[in-house]
């Protein structure tokens, strides 16, 4: 088990930069997770972790240790693929036993050890199986044993469940966040998928375009996203161009032409461009009228059905807008109508105001 | 990136970086120096010579050498393209059977099969003669030999280009495409020439470029049935036996700019975009041919095609029995036993070609084995500057003419260079080897490439991540995964290496005469019967490693062209 600890790392393929000045460190024991939109730099950066790329510049630590250009095969690392690239030509239990192996141990501890991991992800039963013939899932499962069964200092896994469908994707979740218990193994996690993200990680780091732009557990990151990529990114929000108007002491909406009252109201910095973000699922919507600040009057201009929610767009009156809004699904009766006349409510203790992310 | 991955590379490159100088690069250069020498001052004399008037015979061996070539790529693709359409896209009785029987000519060395076809259908060839006979004719009623002999040899040998090539490209077309084409109101002929046809150009433009390549090198068919009939890469062979090597590496030269712009052009063709589409593995459906009239009209069609085809074969089989002196003025051989394969066994004279093509066919294919591993590892995994550069290189003993490759080495090698440790090696045993194996470099690594290109390179980084050395992980997870590709292609080695006429012709000694020379000797001494044995010695170690290579590496015998 290691810390992982990246000191302004930056990756450069030609004059086209991947990964530019990250700081990270990644605790003892630890689920992180690289979240970020495809392209971004995920892969690149834990293939430096994993000694497939040496950063341009900047350092790698494994706890103190400096690993900056140590060959993957000395770091003992588990990684696991994107396609699992397990070695066809070898049967689950060959696969397994490779990185025993290669470490020179004995016949029966390899037997021993191999059987152990393979019971552990349920797979005891395959041990002769030829990978080939094997489903997606169990296939993943040999990789992740292949991966654990060497006790690496650090756990490594690249979208591991992008291939596979909606229902095993769940099992596989529960799986990796069991394993990973179990053996209390330092985890960084690359994904796509933020609904992954939220529920495994102790903590996410949220890339745009090769720069980190959050880090934080899943709550920080979701309610309170440090800019608007990161509130745009996680979850779906509405967001809106405000202003900080000093005279009146208060954020002013151009296009709501009106001022926003925000809890607590902290003076932020002045001359930055700043938005606001509001959750669909914060925004008041009724049918009579609300009292209170920041309503506004619109008209339910569609209706989606979910399944699990309902989301309605509005159209506020007089302005070119939309916003969504999101309610939990109660049954028909209490579905807005398109058409119908509605008053809106941004609390103002569920609204963020965020800086604009710094555009490339 | 990383010193230790840039000292692998490099280590790997060395060697080969080496070999290819050595043995394909410098003798290249040689030639081409020797193209500009005459009597020892560098001049452009030969070119003068070559283009000028006063040597006719080359500018028209040349005319002659393209010419024959365009027809060639004409009649193999007459033959071949409606044949995998009719095989690919029709059910009727013998399907199968007849589709295996139609690439039945590539186990036929050229020059056994030449031969074959001399005694089938030459002057005094068995067909016309017993033509002559039945119908009491005075005079045979056609003799095949010349021009025509050429290019009825060449249509029989090549035709199989197109017919696989154009097949597999039929199996990918996906046939759902002709149908809409069908329901949108397009008639069949329509439907072929609009959607059908210009799907199949990416395969006719490989398979016609292939035959005209290989026909512009042909060298057995020319040499026994030409006549007074000139093609460059005969010329080739005229000027060297008659001592004139500059004019000989003249003719080399620009044989050579030929083949190699070829080369260029292909490698340029096959790397644009084509607008195959990502088929899912759908292969075609077949119609059932309905029309009963129709159907056995088609299988007597195959039945009379099969026995054409299979004649060369046969009557290779059946001389091979005929015992030497038991014919001579005959029409028909009249005598048949076992007496030449026996000899085989017996006379150390008759077995010793077959142990020399089998040692030596072996050894250079050892060499080809290793060499084409490594590099079309270094080719397809790694990374260096100027590696397109080497790809060329690689493929250049692939696209010059056999004969080329011979003057080449043998004007490298009649002087000690670095490259054979000062000694000279024209005249001694290892030349021989050494013309196969850089001949039959191209076969390894193209088969081995096009497993590489599959293997995915994170199988590679995992071995590496869970702590294997980059050594091991060749051996224990590379190896095993792109075997298949390098045996199928060294196995195809082997089989062109025991068939090999041409470099033999030239390189040959009295100590490592391979089986095609003693062909050749046998023909001389019209001793049919022992020529032909030798053939079927050949054909039959080619049939065992094509059965060999297709039944325990699934290799379908139109991958390895
Ligand atoms: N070997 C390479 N050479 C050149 N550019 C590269 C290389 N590897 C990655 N890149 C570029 O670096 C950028 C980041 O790539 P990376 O693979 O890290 O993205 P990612 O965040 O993993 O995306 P995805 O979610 O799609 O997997 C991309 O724009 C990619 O094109
Ligand atoms: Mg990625």
């Amino acid at each position: 088990m290691s810390s992982v600890t990246l000191s302004n790392i930056t990756k450069r393929f030609g004059d086209f930069t991947a990964v530019e000045n990250l700081d990270l460190v990644i605790k003892e024991g630890e689920f992180f997770t690289f979240l970020g939109p495809s392209g971004c730099g995920k892969t690149t950066t834990l293939r430096m972790i994993a000694g497939f790329y040496y950063p341009t510049e900047g350092k790698v630590k494994f706890n103190e240790k400096d690993m900056t250009t140590v060959s993957p095969e000395n770091r003992n690392t588990g990684m696991v693929f994107q396609n699992y690239a397990l070695f066809p030509h070898m049967t689950v239990f060959e696969n397994v036993a490779f990185g025993l192996k290669v470490r020179k141990k004995k016949k029966v501890e390899i037997k021993k050890r191999v059987e152990d991991v393979l019971e552990k992800v349920r797979l005891k039963p395959f041990i002769d199986r030829q990978v080939s013939q094997l489903s997606g899932g169990q296939q993943q499962r040999v990789a992740l044993a292949r991966a654990l069964v060497i006790e690496p200092d650090i756990l490594l896994l690249d979208e591991p469940l992008s291939n596979l469908d909606a229902r095993l994707r769940d099992e596989m979740r529960n799986e990796i966040l069991r394993l990973q218990r179990e053996y209390g193994i330092t985890t960084i996690y690359v994904t796509h998928d933020q609904v992954e993200a939220l529920t495994m990680s102790d903590r996410i780091a949220v890339f745009n375009v090769g720069n980190c732009q959050q880090i934080g557990t899943p709550t920080e990151i979701y309610n309170h996203p440090v800019n608007d990529f990161v509130a745009e990114f996680i979850g779906e929000t509405n967001l809106l161009d405000v202003r900080w108007r000093k005279e009146k002491e208060a954020f002013y909406s151009e296009d709501l032409n009106s001022s926003i009252v925000v809890t607590p109201s902290g003076s932020e910095v002045e001359d930055a461009p700043l938005k606001m973000s509001i959750r669909p699922e914060a925004i008041e919507v009724s049918g009579s009228e609300l009292s209170g600040p920041n309503v506004y009057v619109g008209k339910v201009h569609l209706v989606q059905f979910t399944g699990e929610a309902v989301h309605s767009f509005i159209a506020l009156h007089d302005r070119n807008m939309f916003i969504k809004v999101t309610d939990l699904n109660k049954g028909p009766s209490t579905y807005l109508k398109e058409n119908d006349e509605v008053y809106v409510q941004f609390p103002p203790s569920q609204i963020r105001i965020v800086p604009k992310a710094a555009k490339e | 990136m990383l010193k230790a991955e840039k000292r692998k590379t490099l280590l790997l490159l060395i060697p080969i970086v080496l070999i290819l100088v050595g043995y394909v690069l410098y003798p290249s250069l040689e030639t081409l120096l020797e193209s500009f020498k005459k009597s020892g001052s560098l001049t452009l004399q030969n070119y003068i010579d070559f283009f000028g008037p006063k040597a006719q015979s080359n500018l028209e061996a040349l005319w002659n050498s393209v010419y024959i070539s365009l027809l060639s790529v004409l009649f193999s693709a007459l033959i071949g393209v409606p044949l995998a359409y009719i095989f690919t896209r029709y059910h009727f009785p013998g399907r199968s059977f007849f589709s295996g029987i139609a690439i039945m000519p590539i186990v036929l060395p050229s020059l056994v099969g030449v031969m074959a076809f001399m005694w089938l259908y030459g002057e005094v060839g068995l067909i016309p003669n017993m033509i002559k006979d039945i119908f009491n004719l005075e005079e045979v009623p056609f003799s095949i030999g010349g021009i025509t002999g050429i290019l009825i040899v060449h249509a029989y040998t090549m035709y199989p280009y197109f017919y696989m090539t154009v097949s597999s490209a039929l199996n990918n077309v996906d046939p759902s495409l002709e149908e809409s084409a069908a329901s949108l109101g397009s008639g069949r002929f329509g439907v072929f020439w609009k959607v059908t046809f210009p799907l199949l150009t990416p395969a006719l433009v490989a398979a016609s470029l292939l035959v005209f390549m290989v026909s512009m090198a042909s060298f057995s068919a020319p040499f026994l049935l030409a006549g007074g009939f000139r093609v460059l890469s005969l010329q080739i062979y005229f000027s060297k036996i008659n001592g004139n090597l500059e004019m000989a590496a003249t003719q080399s030269v620009i044989l050579s700019i030929i083949s190699i712009s070829f080369l260029l052009f292909m490698r340029w063709f096959q790397n644009r975009k084509d607008y195959r589409m990502g088929t899912k593995g759908i292969g075609a459906h077949r119609s059932e041919v309905s029309n009963p009239f129709l159907k056995w009209l088609m299988v007597t069609l195959g039945v009379m095609a099969m026995i054409i085809l299979l004649l060369p074969h046969a009557v290779l089989a059946i001389l091979s029995f005929v015992p030497e002196g038991s014919w001579t003025w005959e029409t028909y051989p009249t005598a048949f036993n076992f007496e030449n394969y026996r000899l085989l066994f017996e006379d150390p004279t008759i077995w010793d070609p077959v142990r020399n093509s089998l040692f030596m066919a072996f050894v250079a294919c050892l060499g080809c084995f290793l060499f084409g591993m490594i590099t079309s590892y270094a080719l397809v995994k790694r990374k260096f500057i100027g590696k397109n550069l080497l790809d060329i290189l690689v493929m250049i003993p692939w696209a010059l003419p056999a004969t080329v490759v011979g003057m080449n080495l043998i004007l490298a090698f009649n002087k000690g260079t670095p490259f054979s440790f000062g000694q000279v090696l024209v005249g001694t045993y290892w030349i021989l080897p050494l013309a196969y194996f850089v001949r039959f470099i191209p076969l390894v690594v193209r088969s081995t490439s096009a497993v590489l290109e599959q293997l995915d390179d994170s199988i590679e980084e995992a071995a590496q991540s869970l702590g294997a050395k980059w050594l091991y992980t060749f051996r224990r997870v590379v190896l095993p995964m792109i075997m298949p590709g390098v045996l199928s292609g060294t196995l195809l080695a082997f089989v062109q290496a025991v068939g090999e006429f041409p470099t033999s012709v030239l390189l040959y000694t009295l100590d490592n005469r391979p089986i095609s020379i003693e062909i050749m000797n046998q023909l001389r001494l019209f001793n049919l019967g022992q020529a032909a044995a030798f053939g079927m010695i050949q054909v039959g170690l080619i049939a065992i490693v094509m059965i060999i290579s297709y039944k325990f590496f699934g290799v379908k015998s139109e991958n390895t062209l």
